[in-house]
């Protein structure tokens, strides 16, 4: 087992316009990208498990092979810089992702 | 048709400041473009609102005197996209007020174009009822001729095609309105007859200066380079290097696909990407494809005015009131509303924030608290100035008063760490439009002004 922060190079948030909140995880190896990808541990599911929030808000989850990385798209509960919002770059959105253990 | 098209990018938003000497060894390069972006939605929908720009004058025209003093002389195009951030007239007015005055400092002449990007309110209510626009994603409402009347601001990202105009006719300094951040980039390599995913891809990679290399920072000069059937980018400063990795990655940085992108009138598909270092620091990309869309779509943005606000910070040590923060609270909102009972609640907002306590993730937050202190924001927002400071001011001495239950410390429990304590925030804005229009593809006029010995014609 390790956590997904140790077999990661980049795991981060940031804002895809004031609408969409993207995570993206990213490896330099590309046995380390394969063994996340095939842990069964990335999924749409456990990603909406994470953060509480339901699947359909998941806007896109992507392996993209090529780059040896994961993107998630998800929609903002409220958009950035107005009433309610807690985090106007959305660049403090990543932490729960260090929870994900990889077997 | 140059063999190699050279574009250097000196930071990753004009006034973000870079080191002089990273530009000037990308000077000893041939470059065909000195090009920076200037924008963003970062930093939420107040700059485009309000009118004001992201970085302050001060350190834009830093930025600025270097490009030009350096850039000028050698005949190459200075393109600046997105002026002022938001890339509205406000914006785009203060962004050359600062060109004329180094040209008027420095006795240069120069001709400029600047392409402004405003769209007036007729032309987004008449292309809504004839149901030419839609939301950017499922989340944003649908668009109404309300809402249109309240966006006194709103700009489009125009793509590539007004600065290729504007370089055909032989601008030295080309200032964009609110563009497609790739856009002022891929125009260097469109002139110059290079392929539109390649010049579009390198765009997309230079945009935000050297945050595609290790270490990544918006803060220092890249440079990149245009073949035939790639491209390639490199550091120009020794402290960081590009690499594989640091490319691909920044090919996700930001957008909600890692391999679709979409522009105004295309779509870069980036799947069949490959990164590879083909000297040290020096990495190549190939199989960057642009797709033209068969209707033009672009992007609007619009800011309005939702509320005022005004806020307080302080901080709470008590245990027995950390024990029990929610709860006081709500009370405490309870009293104000009692002490105002002539206001409705429905015309303001309170709303509290625990800093050390949630404040980042909030209800999505899975971890549960444990600490001794808490750094409690309180927020209140209503139509007027007027109106929020006078309840916030109610809801900060009820708070800091405020009698909760087996309470021992009966002198007050908020640590104000400013005094005064209730800061006046002004309006709070939201972005009221962000859909895309239908429109043509020559949406944009390019204007023109000359300068001779720092003196406009």
């Amino acid at each position: 087992m390790a956590a997904l922060y140790e077999l990661a190079k980049v795991i981060r948030s940031k804002n895809s316009g004031p609408f969409e909140l993207t995570l993206d995880i990213l490896f330099d190896s590309a046995g380390t990208y394969e063994r996340v990808k095939n842990s069964g541990e990335m999924t749409p599911a456990a990603i909406s498990k994470l953060y509480g929030i339901d699947e359909s808000q998941i806007h896109h989850f992507v392996f993209f092979d090529q780059a040896l990385g994961i993107k998630i798209t998800m929609a903002r509960t409220v958009s950035s810089g107005t009433i309610g919002d807690r985090d106007v770059y959305g660049a403090q959105q990543h932490a729960p992702l260090f929870s994900i253990e990889i077997d | 048709m140059a063999d190699l098209v050279r574009i250097l990018s000196p930071c990753g938003m004009l006034g973000y400041g870079f080191p002089a000497s990273s530009f000037l060894k990308g000077l000893e390069y041939d470059l065909h473009g000195i090009v920076v972006d200037a924008g963003s939605t970062d930093a939420g929908p107040h700059k485009l609102g309000a009118g004001v720009s992201i970085v302050s004058r001060r350190a834009a025209k830093k930025d600025l005197e270097l490009l030009i003093t350096h850039g000028l002389p050698r005949k190459i195009p200075i393109i600046m996209g997105s002026a002022g951030g938001a890339g509205a007239k406000p914006h785009l007015d203060w962004t050359l007020d600062i060109i004329y005055e180094i040209l008027a400092e420095k006795k240069l002449s120069a001709k400029i174009a600047f392409i402004p990007a405003d769209i007036p309110q007729e032309t987004v209510l008449n292309a809504n009822k004839h149901y030419q626009i839609q939301p950017l994603t499922p989340n944003i409402p649908a668009l109404n001729a309300e809402t249109i009347l309240q966006t006194h601001s709103i700009v489009a990202q125009m793509g590539h095609e007004p600065i290729l105009t504007a370089l055909e006719n032989h601008s030295d300094i080309i200032v964009c309105g609110r563009a497609y951040d790739p856009s002022p980039f891929a125009a260097v390599g469109l002139f110059h007859g290079k392929d539109p995913g390649l010049s579009y891809h390198l765009g997309k990679i230079l945009e935000c200066g050297a945050l595609c290399a290790e270490p990544g920072t918006t803060k220092d000069c890249i440079l990149g380079t245009i073949t035939g059937d790639s491209f390639t980018v490199q550091s120009l400063n020794e402290k960081r290097r590009c690499t594989p990795v640091s490319v691909a990655a920044h090919t996700f940085y930001e957008k909600e696909h890692p391999y679709i992108l979409h522009g105004p009138g295309f779509t870069l598909d980036l799947e069949k990407c490959t990164f590879e270092e083909k000297e040290t620091g020096v990495v190549e990309v190939k199989n960057s494809r642009y797709q033209s869309s068969d209707e033009y779509w672009i992007k609007l943005e619009g800011a309005r005015k939702a509320a005022y606000r005004t806020f307080v910070l302080a901080g709470i040590r008590d245990p027995l009131l950390l024990e029990q923060l929610e709860s006081v609270e709500e009370l405490v909102v309870q009293q104000t509303a009692e002490y105002y009972s002539e206001i409705d609640a429905e015309e303001y907002e309170i709303r509290f924030y625990h800093y050390g306590k949630n404040a980042v993730l909030g209800e999505r937050e899975p971890v549960p608290f444990f600490g001794h202190e808490v750094g409690v924001m309180f927020e209140v927002l209503a139509q007027t100035q007027e109106l929020a400071s006078s309840i916030c001011a109610t809801v900060r001495s009820t708070f800091l008063h405020f009698g909760y239950e087996n309470r021992k410390s009966t002198a007050g429990n908020l640590a104000f760490p400013f005094a005064p304590s209730d800061i006046e925030f002004g309006p709070v804005y939201e972005f009221s439009i962000y859909h895309l229009m239908k429109a043509s593809g020559d949406f944009f006029t390019v204007h023109y002004e000359e300068v001779a010995d720092g003196c406009s014609l």
